[in-house]
């Protein structure tokens, strides 16, 4: 492989652009003058942000872009520094990274993988990016990641929830900050359990793709674990917009939880549903019929209005968190644009602050010296508590918060509130757990 | 020359220099330019343009032909698309046995689908491709995962067979060890730059092959009888010929361009996502062929770049480019530009795109190469309508489609 | 038993919704022969007419409640809407309350005005064009307006609640003798069916025995006839198309509380409605709401459960596979005419 795959445009941005006016017009093909993919040259270095612009997801994948120019701030020195004053590395110096000046470009995953992979391409390709992420599905996550690994670039998550991420699909060049669906159920089951009790029915719902699957394996395990009985598991097509049909079989059973695996629009319509269909208010052998969602996502509550109330769930990360490094992220977020950040903005945000402290202490930008630095890597001061990037499978093992929907919000950003902050110990797993078994890490790949 | 005449001959070596130079026609502005981010002669963007314009210049074939409209098409691209990451994943990553393959499976898919719903014709032929399609993508998101990867999309994993695999082969896909994303030369000219990548490049020589095929079923008897069907089927049938057979030939034949660019899309990105499937996909290759130009040969290409186009390049200009472009204007009035041109980049690409849609069929009735000819007219001052060349042999006005 | 009953009055509601904007659907097919993909975001837009109308009644002010703070530290400021201020909290909160029913007030000269416009500047210019034409033009509208709704209310679905009085359920089944609870259905959802039944009643009423009807009727069956008696069709389908526009952003508006809006709703809907009118057969409008009725009733029966152990997916596939056995045994759909849209 003589030639570089793909292109070294952060060469030219600065080098070529500079000569072109001295230099006869030469050509030369390509020599391997960058010692890995895309290796910054000039006085900046680029990074990718490849989000939902389009589609269902659009709102979270612009509070995310938020936050990476947030970041991007903080990184080059701008606003106020957010959660680098209380990151607990210190290796950042507001010079950006490794002495270069933070750039980036944007683009349209329209949370499909054929599109995601074709934005992230045209990042590597025509941008010379050194590094994407973003991103609120996890299919996309799991394509766009593949692509990294081939492309030799480093690829940070976004917010994807599905075991696969770093289960079955795992790569050496991806990182994910967000929890998944086994660390939902090991966190959501003794609380179910402490509240509505050991002997409990459940229902499932499930969006019949691979995340809802994950997810509905996760939980039935985790509340099958501690008493409770699985009635049935019902998988809805993605496409559904009407919930009724799902919802009325219910009715039939002696089910007495009904489990939402449901996202985004499916999870605001599938629970509106159920609440129209006056599951809240049946009881079943005397007791409270209950609804859980189990990945809670604030922006999308919204959508559910007053039916969220009382609902409990888990998420990576809340605003009204009062550690310091929650409240630094808060403040600076909130003052640049109104509203407090959701846990979409926080954990690309977060992404950003690790991938760059990485870079400075590894004293590159080389994948493979990334990969080296965050491996094992444990931090603190970034709003979940003491967290550790493990090894084995790249997967960021920190609290997980368990929340309910609040019955008199204050405000309309303020429809959680944090019944629990879980251990971290408590949804630690092994890396060969079955529903993460499967995969390979495979080698870091430094392209070029 | 190649059962052409010499005004086709002429055509075909145009369009053959054109693609050939497509690295660096597409890369107009030096680096680090402002306008460097209009550049799209970038290979992954290069690849999907002649990969679109596959797929649009065998739908052409269908509906431009014979105007039957299909809102299924995206099932064979999805077809094509599997069936090369199966081969990858059963054989080797050589996209010899995958690609010659998938045009055969999206064959046999297309003749059973076109079998059925040939039955019907106009809308309700539409409906049923549609149907077809819908249903094959519904099932390949969640019942078919094993076979198709659902959400994710079929990619290749380390620890499959892939019995073919010798120990120096390279691991992505290739043709004969010809590496398709490696670049065989990147040539830096002054502040310029451009890329000549391998992948496409195959893409490209295959597209000229399919183009060429094209441009002869266009100028056959066979491509006469299909226009015959557009014209008035029920007059046809009267003279005692039987449409369906030829129908179900143009369909099959559009069903396999559509399965080889799919197929390709796999050997450029070895990963089949089910989205390829949906009805937008459908929607989106009738949207490229009535864009470029319903019936004309360079038409539907046009169409698939200008849509392609958008998606990519439109989409990345964010807020920070727009205050860099506008940076000279003064404060308030910077703001108010790039608030306005906000609507249109970014996140709001769709908008450009649907609102180019309406000005393109509003004012060019006959597409984008209506809007071509209308410029060439310009050129040409003095000559009448009837001189000017119809290099896109627009089939009303064919006087030479018997030869 | 229980369970087929219930998911029967699934599929009236589910059948409600395809058969009104199938009906309007098939108004401008059969009366303009214009095939018009923006009707899904007319529905789309009837829905936000909903949201607006609810946003419209709570603009509020804000006062400061030093006592309380806000995510930022910074002293709490309360929204209270002006209504609530001009009309006391009570009468206020209930005005907003009953947001949804007031928006079909709100909604009907509003989508009457986009039919208008849609119609005079766009649609006029293109009877005459291929439907090639008809479709990339309608696309193109359809993709603007979800787009521009998107830029004013995000992509998230907003919650737009039926008022408090329609809330919660009827008990069927105690009327019918069984145990309580077993059979019970929102009412919302059933006020959501008489409305459709009314809306397609109407609709039929003032095309049967309005002489504007008959002549509309008459358009349908042979156009150029009814030209050259000199009667001005140009005009009457104008009404038409405002009137198309209006059913289906009442459907839209009505709809609202069922399933919370967001800017795709129309896109997510488009696909159907045409499966539903074409199943229906072109140009028939008993076939349309025939059709959206039978297809929404065999939908619900797919998703049940022991139907699905049996069928795996079939349920994702069902709406599909009848439109394709239908289409194959009836050529011209349910009720279709012979030479409508057929070449």
């Amino acid at each position: 492989m003589s030639n570089s795959n793909f292109t070294r445009r952060g060469v030219l941005k600065s080098g070529a652009v500079a000569g072109a006016g001295v230099a006869l017009p030469t050509i030369f093909t390509a020599s391997s003058a960058a010692a890995y993919t895309n290796e910054p040259m000039g006085s900046s270095v680029t990074l990718g942000f490849n989000v939902p612009q389009s589609g269902p997801y659009a709102d979270e994948g612009a509070d995310e872009l938020r936050a990476y120019q947030l970041a991007v701030e903080h990184l080059n020195g701008e606003g106020d520094g957010g959660m680098m004053n209380t990151f607990s590395s210190k290796a950042l110096q507001g010079n950006g990274i490794l002495g270069k000046k933070v750039e980036y470009v944007t683009g349209d995953t329209q949370t499909k993988s054929d599109a995601a992979r074709a934005s992230a391409k045209s990042m590597i390709e025509k941008d010379g990016a050194v590094m994407i992420t973003g991103g609120s599905s996890s299919g996309v996550a799991i394509a766009v990641q593949g692509l990294c690994q081939e492309a030799g670039v480093i690829f940070m998550a976004g917010l994807t929830h599905s075991n696969d991420t770093t289960g079955k699909d795992k790569k050496a060049n991806g990182f994910r900050h967000f929890f998944n669906a086994y660390m939902s159920g090991a966190a959501l089951a003794p609380v179910l359990a402490a509240r509505y009790g050991s002997d409990r029915k459940a229902y499932h719902l499930t969006a019949d793709y691979t995340w809802g699957w994950t997810q509905e394996e996760s939980i039935v395990a985790s509340t099958e674990a501690l008493g409770w009985e699985t009635v049935n598991t019902v998988k809805t097509p993605l496409a559904a917009t009407d919930f009724s049909s799902y919802i009325t079989p219910v009715l039939q059973t002696d089910a007495d939880v009904l489990v939402l695996n449901h996202y985004g629009g499916n999870m605001v319509n599938s629970l509106t549903n159920a609440v129209q269909f006056g599951l809240r208010e049946k009881q079943v052998n005397g007791r409270n019929f209950e609804i859980v969602v189990p990945l809670f996502s604030r922006l999308m509550a919204r959508g559910a209005g007053e039916n969220i109330k009382g609902i409990l769930g888990s998420t990576n990360w809340h605003w009204s968190l009062t550690d310091e490094g929650s409240q630094a992220f808060v403040k600076s977020f909130g003052t640049k644009y109104g509203f407090p950040p959701s846990q979409a903005a926080h954990t690309v945000y977060c992404q950003t602050l690790l991938y760059a402290d990485a870079c400075e202490r590894a004293g590159t930008f080389n994948p493979c010296g990334v990969v080296e630095a965050l491996e094992g890597f444990e931090f603190d001061g970034l709003g979940n508590g003491k967290t550790t990037y493990r090894a084995d499978d790249h997967q960021c093992f920190k609290d997980v918060l368990v929340v309910r929907g609040k019955e008199n919000p204050t405000s309309e950003f303020d429809l959680l509130e944090v019944v629990e902050v879980t251990p971290v110990e408590q949804v630690t797993y092994d890396p060969n757990h079955p529903m993460f078994a499967g995969g390979n890490l495979g080698a870091c790949n430094e392209g070029a | 020359m190649l059962g052409l005449n010499k005004k086709d001959t002429r055509f075909l070596l145009i369009v053959i220099a054109l693609t050939l130079l497509t690295p660096i026609i597409l890369q107009p502005f030096p680096e680090g330019s402002s306008l460097a981010q209009f550049n799209a002669g970038y290979p992954d963007l290069m690849q999907r343009f002649a990969i679109f314009g596959i797929f649009a210049i065998g739908f052409n074939i269908l509906f431009g032909l014979t105007g039957y409209l299909s809102f299924g098409h995206a099932a064979f691209l999805g077809v094509g698309s599997y069936t090369v990451v199966w081969m990858y994943k059963l054989l080797d990553y050589n996209v010899i046995w995958g690609l010659p393959l998938a045009i055969i499976t999206s064959g046999l898919f297309a003749l059973l689908i076109g079998f059925v719903s040939l039955r019907r014709s106009g809308i309700y032929f539409s409906i049923l491709t549609l149907a077809f399609a819908q249903m094959s993508y519904n099932l390949a998101y969640s019942v078919l995962t094993p076979i198709t990867n659902g959400e994710t999309g079929l990619q290749v994993y380390t620890d499959d067979v892939q019995i073919l695999m010798g120990a120096n082969e390279p691991q992505s896909p290739h043709f004969f060890g010809i590496v398709m994303r490696e670049n065989f030369w990147v040539a830096d000219i002054g502040a310029w730059e451009f890329t000549f990548n391998n992948g496409y490049y195959f893409s490209a020589v295959i597209a000229i092959l399919a183009f060429y095929l094209s441009l002869r079923i266009f100028r056959s008897p066979f491509g006469l009888m299909l226009r015959a069907i557009k014209t008035n089927q029920t007059r046809l049938n009267y003279t005692g010929l039987n449409a369906r057979p030829y129908t179900l030939a143009a369909f099959v034949i559009s069903g396999m361009y559509a399965g080889l660019a799919g197929g390709l899309l796999a050997a450029m990105d070895p990963l089949a996502g089910a989205e390829r499937m949906q009805w937008t996909a459908s929607g989106e290759v009738v949207l490229m062929t009535i864009l470029g130009g319903l019936g004309t040969m360079m038409g539907p290409v046009l169409g698939a770049g200008f849509i392609k186009y958008f998606e990519n390049i439109f989409s990345k200009i964010n807020e920070q480019v727009l205050r860099q472009w506008f940076g000279f204007l003064p404060d308030g009035l910077e703001g108010a530009v790039v608030w306005v041109a906000e609507y249109f980049v970014g996140s709001g690409w769709h908008l450009t795109s649907g609102l180019l849609f309406m000005l393109v069929v509003i004012f060019l009735p006959g597409g984008l190469v209506e809007g071509g000819q209308k410029l060439a007219g310009l050129f040409k001052r003095g000559k009448s309508d009837e001189d000017i060349d119809d290099p896109e042999h627009q089939p009303k006005q064919s006087p030479h489609v018997a030869e | 038993m229980d369970a087929i009953l219930l998911q029967i009055l699934n599929g009236l509601d589910k059948g409600s919704a395809y058969a009104l904007i199938a009906l309007g659907l098939t108004l401008i097919f059969g009366t303009l022969g214009v095939v018009n993909f923006a009707h899904g975001a007319l529905f789309m837009i009837g829905a936000f007419c909903a949201v607006s109308l609810q946003r419209l009644l709570s603009l509020s002010f804000e006062t400061v409640d030093p006592t309380r703070t806000d995510f930022l530290g910074n002293p709490l400021k309360v929204k209270t809407p002006y209504i609530e201020s001009w009309f006391g909290p009570e009468t206020g909160a209930a005005i907003i309350d009953w947001s949804v029913p007031l928006a079909i007030l709100f909604s009907i000269p509003i989508m009457l005005l986009v039919g208008f416009i849609m119609e005079r500047g766009l649609i006029k210019h293109f009877y005459k064009r291929p439907h090639a034409d008809q479709i990339l033009v309608t696309f193109g509208l359809a993709i603007v307006l979800q787009e521009l709704v998107k830029h004013w209310f995000g992509a998230n679905p907003i919650q737009t609640g039926a008022p408090e009085a329609f809330k919660g359920s009827f008990d069927f089944g105690v009327l019918l003798g069984f145990d309580p609870n077993l059979i019970i259905y929102p009412y919302w959802r059933m006020v959501y069916f008489g409305f459709a039944a009314v809306i397609v009643a109407a609709v039929f009423a003032f095309l049967q025995f309005t002489t504007f009807g008959m002549v509309v009727r008459a358009g349908m069956a042979d156009r150029e006839t009814v030209g050259l008696l000199g009667i001005n069709i140009d005009k009457r389908f104008t009404i038409m198309f405002g009137l198309a526009a209006a059913v289906a952003g009442l459907a839209g508006v009505m709809y609202a509380p069922i399933n919370s809006p967001n800017y795709h709703m129309g896109m997510d809907f488009l696909v159907l409605s045409f499966v539903v009118v074409v199943v229906g057969g072109m140009g028939s409008l008993p076939g349309a709401v025939l059709a959206g009725f039978m297809l929404g009733i065999l939908e619900s029966f797919a998703s049940m459960n022991w139907i699905k152990s049996m069928i795996p997916g079939i349920d994702q596939i069902i709406i599909y596979l009848v439109a394709i056995a239908i289409l194959l045994t009836r050529p011209r759909g349910l009720m279709g005419r012979k030479g409508v849209m057929e070449d």
